[in-house]
């Protein structure tokens, strides 16, 4: 036995410290097991059981009848509303998400600025509106977007512009959601994309210069390409929101064509005031195929422009 | 990197333009205080009113008339509160085990941990709302509590932190000296890893605050709402009394505000290194 512990010890790499013990294994399991449980309870059996149920037809009152895979048939096939809600969603989520993280990269890249002063206070103020509840933001965004004296048609109104129909327009809907999120969102994506910013190292910047490299190639050749995973990692995560836009209509209201109807809104909707899970449940399945899909092609994206 | 400020005008435009940007996102913050302190003729008016009245009180009392104001705010605090408790302690638990503890499959455990957090939370909606009912959970705190009290991006953050600031050797010496792991984590790792106990702490208190699809779903009655749903029902119902409805607003939001002020370097440091090391 002894022997045998000699040569294991002898193939674990030097810089492993202490070998596995059954021990060791079993607090290692014992720490890690309230994530797993719970998530086991809250995470995977949901994600089954949402499968199983998309498969029938089940009001919460009777019994399920198996329809197989008719109520996704159904949903590409027999409802303009879904489709629409899915219009809805890949519109508002490039209205919001591309103006979103340009003005963040620039908005990092200003305060990155070695001469700049108050940099903290500028900062914090850029970043403050991501801390404020979804719900808060609805409600104050619904007010200032009023069409008859909300205080956006009022300034619009001091450059000669008519009142919009925020309410009532698909587009003024559309963009008045798009500004709730990009609200939200644009502190929080400056605050990554300055932490990357600050982790290029400057004598990168200095051979540049010296090999005679202007700042617009400097900004084209260096700091683009290294910021590459931090703006996937943005792109991905604006994507997996954007999906799931959801609060902002619901409180500033979908509009008389349901042109603020987005998916969550969708389902949520399916599954808690008319109570039909089985279909709710087959739309929460493509919203997550079409964030897995979403993702990839975003990564595709962004490799083939890592290869160019 | 300073060409852009390199002579006064590109200077002065950089400044003008990052003045407007940080008006713009404080100006609804000012505003709902506008709209929350003047009355419904007021606001109802071209041009608008646009600096603060005298009526914040009487909006204020209107508020608490219409919903349990501070009761949902109690709500809010208990359910932010004992979830930020659990999540800290799981998932620095669980964190300390991926970060220190040799065990079988730690890396198909990791993997999987960080593959969770692609899922979206509506996907499984409707089961866990089976579940909770099940249980006889609804409009009972626990429903939102005890499904939150997880969380992996608060384990692969701890896993993080404890990796880069707990030495091996440290490990051995204690292990040697007779140590079990519990031992280790209550005595050696916790008290070392405060900082990271006050970033995701704040980061967890600020998002269960602000948490509002799943509160939404099983806290019906009005006396288990949180604030957030108070403040939806506020808004819901067929009025356009908006002096009152942003005045509730306001004060809601100003608690976790001044949280958030008090605490936003560690706020922001976690934010930024969550990001930058995933």
């Amino acid at each position: 036995m002894a022997e045998q512990d000699v040569a294991k010890i002898n193939h674990v790499k030097e810089k492993r410290k202490y070998r596995p013990k059954l021990h060791d294994s079993l607090t290692g399991y014992l720490f890690i097991s309230p994530f797993f449980i719970l998530f086991s309870i809250f995470g995977i059996y949901p994600l089954i059981f949402t499968a199983y149920l998309s498969l029938h037809k089940w009001n919460i009152l009777g019994d399920k009848e198996f329809v197989g895979l008719s109520n996704y048939v159904s949903l590409f096939t027999n409802d303009p509303l879904f489709l629409k809600s899915v219009g809805n969603t890949f519109f508002i989520w490039v209205l919001s998400t591309i103006p979103q993280l340009i003005l963040a990269l620039i908005l990092a890249f200003l305060l990155n600025q070695a001469f700049l002063k108050a940099k903290g206070i500028f900062r914090l103020a850029i970043f403050m509106p991501n801390i404020t509840s979804v719900v808060a933001v609805a409600i104050i965004f619904s007010a200032m977007f009023g069409t008859n004296y909300g205080v956006i048609n009022y300034v619009l109104s001091l450059f000669s512009i008519d009142p919009i129909n925020w309410t009532g327009s698909t587009l003024g809907t559309q963009v008045a959601i798009s500004a709730m999120v990009m609200w939200r969102w644009v502190g929080y994506n400056t605050i990554i994309y300055l932490a990357g910013l600050q982790g290029i190292s400057k004598d990168l910047y200095e051979a540049a210069t010296i090999d005679g490299a202007n700042k617009r190639q400097q900004f084209l050749y260096i700091t683009i390409p290294l910021m590459r995973p931090i703006i996937l990692f943005t792109v991905i995560l604006s994507t997996i929101g954007g999906m799931q836009v959801f609060a902002e209509p619901l409180l500033f209201g979908r509009g008389a064509n349901n042109q603020g109807l987005t998916m969550t809104l969708y389902l949520y909707e399916e599954a808690f005031t008319r109570f039909a899970f089985g279909y709710a449940s087959a739309i929460a399945w493509v919203l997550f195929l079409i964030i897995i899909l979403f993702s990839l092609f975003n990564m595709f994206i962004t490799g083939r422009i890592k290869g160019q | 990197m300073n060409e852009v400020g390199a002579n006064k005008f590109g200077r002065v435009v950089l400044y003008i333009f990052l003045t407007l940007s940080a008006l713009i996102s404080i100006f609804p913050f000012y505003w709902m205080f506008v709209i929350g302190s003047n009355t419904n003729s007021e606001v109802n008016n071209m041009p608008p009113a646009l600096i603060p009245g005298e009526f914040f009180i009487d909006n204020a009392t209107k508020v608490f008339d219409r919903i349990n104001f501070f009761g949902s705010l109690l709500n809010s605090f208990i359910i932010s509160t004992a979830i930020t408790f659990f999540v800290l302690f799981f998932c620095s638990l669980a964190g300390f085990a991926f970060a220190k503890i040799q065990f079988k499959g730690k890396n198909f455990f990791f993997i999987f941990l960080l593959a969770t957090m692609m899922v979206p939370p509506q996907l499984g909606l409707i089961p866990s709302f089976m579940i909770i009912s099940a249980l006889d959970w609804v409009d009972k705190l626990q429903a939102v509590i005890v499904p939150g009290m997880v969380s992996a991006f608060g384990v692969f953050f701890m896993r993080q932190y404890v990796a880069t600031s707990i030495p091996n050797d440290l490990m051995e010496a204690a292990k040697i000296d007779g140590c079990g792991n519990f031992r280790i984590y209550w005595n050696i790792v916790v008290p070392s890893i405060k900082p990271a106990f006050a970033t995701l702490g704040i980061i967890q208190y600020m998002q269960s605050w602000n948490d509002f699809l799943w509160p939404l779903v099983v806290l019906k009655d009005a006396s288990s709402h949180t604030i957030q749903i108070a403040l939806r029902t506020l808004n819901d119902a067929y009025t356009t009394d908006y002096p009152m409805i942003l005045a509730g607003t306001f004060m809601a939001t100003i608690p976790i505000l001044i949280v958030f002020l008090i605490f936003n370097r560690q706020f922001i440091s976690g934010i930024t290194e969550g990001a930058v090391k995933s």
